[in-house]
């Protein structure tokens, strides 16, 4: 194959089947940015150091800035477009808005899927836990405790609890 | 000073949205318990966001869209002797290549330093400063191309550092500035200091010295132009000031403002470290009209690290004299700016360094000089911040030794002596309302304080911090009389309103700020407001999201766009409900009288009933600080409409073996005036404590000083920031001390809240271990140094050893407002020019 002539891979995205044609050399970010269209995936830094570019790969994260598009070939890549259930938001994104977890909202479509990824293996995770699975994920808006936040809330509401945000979350203590 | 010769000022003086509708007084008097503000909302642009929908900048792609790379210089300063860029151009897929030459314009933020070019003219002043654009089909064949642009550099002996700037007068890096490689001195005396040193039972000197470090937004800037034959340019860019880039393209491209329109995309964090017109925009936009091709640029990780214009290092030294209680009589502060190869913000750092010690603790006489050095490394300027968190980290860390010497627990030293409210200090700021007392008796309470200060076994520490934050520039960064932001409301005969406002979502939530205050006049939904922001073809100018300004101006502007909109509408379906319009009441989607609630029409009908009797219906808003009490040279920076507090304890535990510092909780309490959205005043005291809690540990922007002055780590993995598992549990206390300037009583919390956080880490350290770290970031180095040196026997600190003599100008005299002064500079204090700096040292 001639290094600018495009490779074509099939693969399973958010749920449905894509087929896509590219040159062989572009990361899995750039195939789903710029061939696909879906920009929600974000980059920080394109060298594997930020997490933004976080999606998931047969259900676990990975920098989408360090895998090949090739090496996705008939495997499974979930992104912040596929988390929304129809018309509903994700309970993970529902809980991101409610409390504030997206400010600027650049590093949240990593932050979701890190988290969904770790609420699919652990559903009762602790501070610590959440704190661990979200440490590749850097947030230079929030300081992180909005996040942690809403994924116990999150986990929670997943649960079939009845949870809501703490007041002091959302007011502080006056 | 007795207190009661302080002068009170009143509210009349305090800031105007503009006269002239004939509704400037409300008619309809707002209602006291708020519906829409000071709630926890969501904000309007949060589903976006998580659905991963909204537009950034690299989102943006547009048909025959080329891709720009710059080409950035290896040398920290070099005369460029000549370029060639023929080659390049015959790279098949490069359509357009630019040099200086074809950007000849200078620009720059502040209209005192017009000093920077689009691509290097005929010098490069740091390494990355870009001397060449490319214009290519596609990123790779752009990036090809720079590797064929031939430049010849004669390199020139590069200055390193603030201290290498004065001893190094020669060679300039700029032919301007006030002295050598010295771009700004600064010399203000409020008073006689020396008579103040002179009353003092104690006089304490101390020398600091703040790193610099970056804003590291997520997002790296980008932007697209897109050029039309007709004469017209637009520009999509992660910027916090459309307005700034707006006027900086018109004057480099020599296009009528009129066919340039700036449209701000929603930035993906910024910091400050978006609020210049940087060299990137004008050259997509030039490239663009040589192609008449949209061009985008993406910037590398790399390159933002070039763009920086984040916190200027600074060197200090702070002398007062105190009383056996406390009271403070006279103050003399210094700061040395490291600012890097251009102007930038630096003049307005400079003397914001200077500006803010008067206003948490009453500070009788006070003497200021600064001075700001370029140097050959990427431009510094304003971070979050912006010129005060290196003053108050000096200055709280002094009080801290101080309260110390006079064997007064620190948080009983701060809580004396507060500048009252509705005051002047003694550089002429005029505070409005002062919640710090309140902010420290929060966190010593929550903290346990009593229970921990000095108690605490070895290795662990408490230490306190005070400090405030302006709520927005009193002056525009460029001198006129016209509103500093401007909204435009229109409502539609469905009931949906549109605002319209030329300010920025940075992350902070100013889109919401809009709608929940319209919301909150015309009695809707947040959510039945539709923003449209950030766009000089559609939106009235705002100035930008700097200086933590938005909230309180836009806000004020919103207010009364919105009261006039009430008003009109009021007015038409008075004689509907028959009542009278003094009682019409708008909530929850109805417009009913005050005295029959019952009887009510829906706020569509009303709107309906205006647009029949008056023609469309659309409002204007606007708002202007009132004019700064001070009238000397040097007094445009410092006044604000309001000012913020914040009080703060951190725990710390110190690890004597290896120095390491970890900070496991900090206790926070802020002085907002009024929560406009609680959750997203939270979000803001969070990630404020997040980012003072980098600069406190870990952040720095390190160069190899005998290599060439190369940044040391212009990457995300190397520049240490906080994860998840340095940052600390923050409690948050909210005060609410409502100013009466502020939009429903409302001041500042995006930066300063960050401001304590230093200063109260480098106390708890003494605390914890009994040594001085007077210098951040605090990294175990610089403590396991200091243990050391405890441990010889010698002075336990690590810090800076000198200030350099400095060719200070002869000092601008302002009597402080309790010598009778009136603001003017004259001969109000004796204060003579005496050198009083020590020995110039390098630090260890
Ligand atoms: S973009 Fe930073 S890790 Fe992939
Ligand atoms: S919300 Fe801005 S970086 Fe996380």
């Amino acid at each position: 194959m001639r290094p600018d002539s495009k490779a074509k891979i099939a693969f399973e995205l958010n749920g449905e089947p894509v087929e896509v044609a590219f040159a062989p050399h572009k990361t899995l970010l750039e195939v789903l940015r710029e061939d696909l269209a879906l920009t929600g995936t974000k980059h920080g830094c394109e060298l594997g150091e930020c997490g933004t570019c976080t999606v998931l790969l047969d259900g676990a994260p990975v920098l989408s800035c360090l895998v090949l598009g090739l090496a996705c070939e008939r495997r499974r890549v979930k992104t912040v477009e596929g988390l929304a259930q129809g018309s509903r938001l994700h309970p993970l994104q529902e809980a991101f808005a409610a409390l504030g977890a997206a400010q600027c909202g650049y590093c949240t479509p990593a932050f979701l899927l890190t988290a969904d990824a770790l609420l699919a293996d652990n559903p009762s995770p602790n501070r610590d836990d959440i704190k661990q699975a979200l440490s590749g994920n850097l947030c230079r808006c929030t300081g992180y405790i909005k996040i942690y936040e809403a994924v116990e809330l999150a986990a929670a509401r997943l649960r079939g609890e009845k949870a809501e945000p703490a007041r002091e979350s959302l007011y502080g203590r006056r | 000073m007795a207190d009661g010769k302080r002068r009170k000022v009143g509210r009349s003086e305090g800031g105007s949205t503009t006269p002239g509708g004939p509704s400037n007084r409300p008619l309809v008097q707002p209602s006291h318990d708020f519906r829409v503000v000071g709630k926890a909302l969501r904000k309007v642009d949060a589903t976006a966001k998580v659905l991963g929908v909204t537009k950034f900048a690299d989102d943006l792609s547009l048909p025959r869209m080329l891709y720009c790379k710059l080409l950035r210089s290896p040398h920290p300063h070099a005369r460029i002797v000549r370029i060639d860029a023929a080659r390049a151009l015959t790279l098949p897929g490069v359509k357009a290549v630019l040099t200086g030459k074809d950007l000849p314009i200078p620009f720059g933020i502040l209209p005192v330093s017009q000093d920077e070019h689009a691509l290097a003219l005929d010098k490069a002043r740091f390494v990355g400063d870009p001397v060449a654009g490319v214009a290519a089909v596609s990123e790779e064949v752009a990036t090809a191309a720079l590797d064929l642009i031939a430049v010849e550099y004669e390199p020139l002996r590069p200055i390193r550092d603030h201290l290498d700037a004065v001893e190094h007068p020669e060679p300039r890096i700029h032919d301007y500035g006030d002295h050598g490689n010295l771009h700004k001195l600064i010399n203000l005396e409020f008073g006689d200091v020396e008579a103040g040193f002179a009353e003092a039972e104690l006089v304490r000197e101390d020398l600091l010295f703040f790193e610099g470090n970056t804003h590291l937004p997520m997002e790296q800037h980008a932007a697209v132009a897109e050029w039309s034959p007709d004469g017209k340019l637009t520009l999509w860019s992660s910027t916090q000031t459309p307005h700034y880039v707006h006027r900086a393209l018109a004057k480099v491209l020599e296009l009528p403002p009129a066919r340039v329109r700036v449209i701000a995309t929603t930035n993906g964090g910024a910091f400050g470290g978006k609020s210049d017109p940087f060299s990137h925009e004008i050259v997509v936009a030039k490239l663009a009209m040589l192609t008449g091709r949209p061009v985008k640029i993406t910037l590398t990780r790399e390159e933002v690290f070039y763009c920086h214009r984040g916190r200027h290092p600074t060197l200090m030294w702070v002398k007062t004299g105190v009383k056996k209680d406390g009271a403070i009589t006279a103050m003399h502060f210094k700061s040395l700016l490291d600012g890097g190869g251009y102007g930038s913000y630096g003049v307005a750092s400079t003397y914001y360094t200077g500006a803010l010690q008067t206003v948490t603790h009453h500070v009788p006489r006070y003497k200021f000089q600064g001075a700001r050095a370029f140097t050959n490394k990427p431009p510094c300027g304003p971070k979050r911040g912006h010129g005060t968190p290196q003053p108050r980290f000096a200055l709280e860390v002094h009080f801290d030794k101080i309260a110390e010497q006079l064997g007064i627990d620190p948080a009983d030293f701060r809580l004396k002596h507060l500048v009252p409210p509705h005051s002047l200090t003694a550089n002429w700021l005029r505070i409005g309302s002062m919640g710090l007392a309140e902010c420290i008796r929060k966190v010593v309470a929550g903290s346990g304080w009593k229970e921990r200060y000095r108690k605490l076994p070895y290795g662990q520490g408490v230490g306190l911090a005070c400090s405030s934050y302006i709520t927005g520039a009193g002056l525009p960064i460029y001198w006129n009389a016209m509103p500093h932001s401007g909204v435009q409301l229109k409502c539609d005969r469905g009931g949906g309103v549109t605002v319209f406002c030329g300010s920025t979502e940075i992350g902070q939530g100013s889109d919401s700020v809009l709608a929940i205050i319209v919301a909150e006049v015309l009695g809707l939904d947040p959510f039945d407001i539709a923003v449209v922001a950030a766009d000089t073809d559609l939106t009235p100018v705002d100035l930008g999201s700097y200086s933590s300004r938005v909230t309180l101006m836009t806000g004020n502007a919103a207010i009364q766009a919105a009261e006039r909109a009430r008003d009109l509408i009021a007015r038409h379906a008075a004689p509907k409900l028959e009542a009278p319009v003094e009682r019409i009441t708008f909530v929850g989607g109805r417009v009913f009288d005050a005295a029959s609630p019952e009887r009510g029409i829906s706020f569509a009908e009303a709107v309906q009933l205006a647009e029949a009797a008056a023609g469309t219906v659309g409002t204007v808003g606007s708002y202007t600080p009132a004019a700064g009490a001070g009238k000397y040279r040097g007094a445009g920076v410092g006044p604000s409409p309001a000012y913020s507090y914040s009080a703060c304890v951190a725990l710390v535990d110190v690890d004597p073996a290896t120095g390491i510092v970890r900070v496991p909780k900090i206790w926070i309490a802020h002085d907002v005036g009024r929560s406009i959205n609680a959750a997203a005043v939270m979000g803001q005291i969070e990630g404020s404590i997040y980012m003072g809690l980098g600069e406190a540990l870990m952040e720095e922007m390190a160069y190899r000083g005998n290599r060439n002055v190369v940044h040391k780590i212009p990457s995300l993995l190397e520049y240490k920031s906080p994860t998840t598992l340095e940052m600390c549990d923050v409690i948050t206390y909210v005060v609410e001390d409502p100013d009466p300037n502020g939009p429903f009583g409302a001041k500042e919390c995006g930066q300063g809240p960050l401001l304590p956080v230093p200063p109260a880490v480098a106390n708890a350290v003494y605390d914890a271990v009994g040594v001085r770290i007077d210098e951040v970031p605090i990294t175990p180095e610089k403590v396991f140094k200091a243990l050391r040196r405890k441990e010889k026997g010698e002075e336990p600190r690590f810090g800076p050893l000198g200030f350099p003599d400095l060719p200070w100008p002869e000092p601008t005299r302002v009597a402080p407002p309790w010598e009778g002064g009136d603001g003017r500079a004259g001969e109000g204090g004796r204060g003579r020019e005496k050198a009083v700096g020590v020995t110039a040292g390098r630090r260890r």
